[in-house]
């Protein structure tokens, strides 16, 4: 089973993608923002992170730069899900190294054809 | 919903377009006619069978018939067929088509153009091998209100969220407000024309791929038949026909065989795809 870590402040959005990604079989963890993201990869290396991209403490762009730095987090898939949904950033997400990215509202079709896509599915 | 009614609306379906309605799938009507009744301002489904039965108004039976006839689609739907477009047909057509350096590709129900867009797309990427080449797409579709859809390139947020790859979006799509407008060059590459599979389509030609997928399931046998024939008169002997997951030519008729190894590509009865 493949462990996805969901990353968002919400928590209500993080509930909402436990559900849609548990019935997808995948093993869940969940993080508040970007600096308990990071611990947690520190801690176990997840094939997947759903990363929101405006949170406290570490914003999901920041997180990313700095999983890719760790061992073995170049292979992590890292799809973005957002309210940011102009090109700008979209294209700036891309650059940075994204896999992928989710434009909110999200449903669970978006993620299945998403994750399809990265080949995680 | 009325037995008469049901009756009528059903018996006018499968004459106009060949769609065949069960009646456990009643609620389609329900669901997908009562906009049409209100945009005739017709009170509900029992008034506008009237219009249909008694005046037989062309306009409220062209409304109903695309009603129920415009499917749900994505971009690079099932992305198996694209593949082996990409990385075995086109390849293949490349060495074959040498003397007349000219393929023709045909989306026989293209709904609101996700399909041909995305051949279009895959084809843009493999600009340099196709230089000096004449690659077709005609997209067709029973639905003028789709059509009208697909030459727009506009699409929903929702819409470039499904099946789309993001960088795709990222090279061919602009934002336009809360939509997403293709790319002007990538739909130029595709023809657009209304067609209804009920009819002969000898006139658009002869193509060498032809993409049929996700319409037949809604046919009788019978229909299914005709369709089939019709499309394997249209293709060469090395020509490829992708159905939908759900659709085999098994038991319909011998017009095209499987192609071993490859689900939901057909080649023609009495061909050889060559791949």
């Amino acid at each position: 089973m493949k462990t996805c870590l969901v990353v968002d402040d919400s928590r209500v959005i993080r509930m909402v993608a436990r559900k849609i990604l548990e019935e997808l079989n995948f093993n869940v963890v969940e993080a508040e923002d970007g600096q308990q993201a990071l611990n947690a990869c520190k801690d176990s290396m997840p094939e997947c992170v759903l990363l929101d991209w405006n949170m406290p403490n570490m914003n999901g762009l920041e997180f990313m730069l700095e999983m890719r730095k760790l061992p073995t987090g170049q292979d992590v898939i890292v799809v973005f899900c957002t309210t940011e949904n102009d090109m700008d950033h979209i294209q700036e997400a891309v650059a940075a190294g994204a896999n992928e990215y989710i434009m909110k509202p999200f449903d669970s079709e978006i993620i299945q054809s998403k994750f399809t896509q990265v080949g995680l599915i | 919903m009325r037995v008469q009614d049901f009756e009528l609306l059903s018996t006018l379906l499968k004459k106009r377009s060949g769609l065949v309605l069960s009646e456990d799938k009643s609620y389609l009507l329900e669901t997908r006619l009562m906009p049409v009744a209100r945009k005739h301002a017709l009170k509900g489904l029992e008034e506008l069978c009237e219009v249909v039965r008694v005046k037989r108004d062309e306009a409220v039976i062209s409304d109903i018939t695309e009603a129920m006839t415009t499917n749900e689609t994505l971009f690079f739907r099932d992305t198996r067929p694209f593949d082996m477009f990409r990385d075995h047909l086109i390849p293949n057509l490349l060495e074959k088509r040498q003397s007349s350096r000219r393929i023709r590709i045909w989306c026989a129900a293209c709904s609101g153009g996700q399909e041909p867009y995305s051949l279009a797309m895959i084809l843009k990427e493999m600009q340099a091998k196709l230089s000096g080449w004449r690659v077709e797409i005609m997209a067709t579709d029973i639905s003028v209100e789709m059509l009208d859809k697909a030459k727009s390139g506009l699409y929903t947020q929702f819409e470039v969220q499904r099946g789309l790859p993001i960088t795709l979006l990222v090279k061919y799509f602009k934002q336009n407000g809360d939509k997403w407008q293709l790319d002007s060059g990538i739909r130029s590459m595709v023809q657009f024309r209304p067609f209804n599979l009920m009819e002969n389509p000898r006139s658009l030609g002869e193509f060498d791929i032809v993409f049929c997928r996700n319409v037949l399931i809604y046919f009788d046998q019978d229909t299914k038949k005709m369709v089939l024939d019709n499309v394997a008169k249209m293709m060469p002997k090395d020509g490829a026909l992708f159905l939908g997951g759900a659709e085999t030519v098994l038991g319909v008729t011998d017009s095209f065989k499987p192609v071993t190894g490859r689900r939901g590509l057909y080649q023609r009865g009495d061909g050889d795809v060559g791949i």
